[in-house]
């Protein structure tokens, strides 16, 4: 929280890749229908709540992993993809890494 | 644990929440459910094309023109609207401007609801439990932390986003700055100004 616009580089818009792909998959699934924005802040607001108990969250990678366990909660009960579908395609994506030479690009397998 | 970073055999691993993330990617996309050009088009509005800057020139513009700014704190959806910058969420824009009188700072105790077509994604600190929890309780302090000091006189409001409602400030203008055009203003128009921690910049 230091006052120092002029010589503080820009601040990235996501700190990691795979946060502005949370984000931006949650954003979609509203779009699309799937949920409100008020029932999704609803539930993300509980789940920081909850993580926020234990220990004070810094609003930056502990956000976002709070954001995604929301994300995996509500798709789950609401049966688009459930936590045994995630878990599955979880352990393929990390095996498709494991078994892909450096620098070729990563597919899943069959 | 030792690890050889010159010489991977295999692609380097993601870390676990990206390759969660890729998981629900790939189902809801199997299923039809989600779209992935959306996906990308959605990381590259708010990455590239959405930030402090469209709020920036909101506020030049309401600086400037004495019907605008009327017309935005009457109502700002509409006036928004017509600029283009609209919620995606349906959620309604509320501009509260800053007087001598009255300082008026955004926080969201929930979670972190913010203006996001006006200001882009909010800063990690927005989405602290720090901030959350202090702006509200000892907001001053806060803002004394931010560098920025108040008249005694100046009393400090503190308005709580929701999922419904999202605060943008209206800063005070700087003095000395009669003669600056929109640009020039937009250009002291800073993000933190805008969510009520800090002050438009006085033009060098």
């Amino acid at each position: 929280m230091t006052a120092c616009p002029e010589v503080a580089a820009p601040e990235p818009v996501f700190a990691e890749p795979w946060h502005a792909q949370v984000f931006a998959l949650t954003v979609h699934l509203n779009e699309a229908g799937r949920f409100s924005w008020a029932g999704w802040v609803e539930r993300f607001s509980a789940t920081l709540k909850r993580h926020g108990l234990s220990r004070e969250l810094d609003g930056g990678e502990d956000y976002f992993r709070a954001w995604l366990e929301t994300l995996e909660v509500f798709l789950a009960e609401d049966g688009a993809a459930s936590r045994a579908e995630a878990e599955v395609m979880r352990n393929r994506w990390e095996e498709a890494y494991l078994s892909t030479p450096h620098g070729a690009p990563v597919h899943l397998r069959g | 644990m030792p690890h050889d970073h010159s010489d991977h055999p295999h692609a380097l691993l993601p870390p676990d929440p990206a390759l969660r993330v890729k998981a629900l990617e790939t189902i809801l996309t199997e299923k039809g459910l989600i779209d992935p050009a959306a996906l990308e088009e959605i990381i590259d509005t708010y990455q590239n094309r959405i930030g402090p800057q469209n709020g920036a020139r909101v506020v030049a513009r309401a600086w400037s023109d004495p019907e605008f700014r009327a017309a935005l704190l009457a109502d700002a959806d509409p006036v928004l609207a017509e600029l283009g910058y609209y919620g995606r969420q349906g959620e309604h824009m509320v501009v509260v401007e800053n007087t001598l009188q009255q300082h008026n700072m955004v926080v969201c105790t929930l979670c972190s609801c913010y203006p996001w077509p006006l200001l882009g994604i909010p800063p990690g600190w927005y989405k602290s439990d720090a901030y959350r929890a202090r702006a509200v309780r000892e907001p001053r302090k806060v803002l004394a932390e931010f560098g920025v000091t108040l008249p005694p006189e100046t009393a400090v409001r503190v308005w709580d986003s929701t999922a419904e409602v999202r605060y943008l400030v209206l800063p005070m203008r700087p003095e000395g700055t009669e003669s600056l055009g929109e640009d020039e203003l937009a250009a002291l128009v800073t993000r933190d100004s805008m969510i009520g921690t800090g002050l438009a910049k006085v033009p060098s």
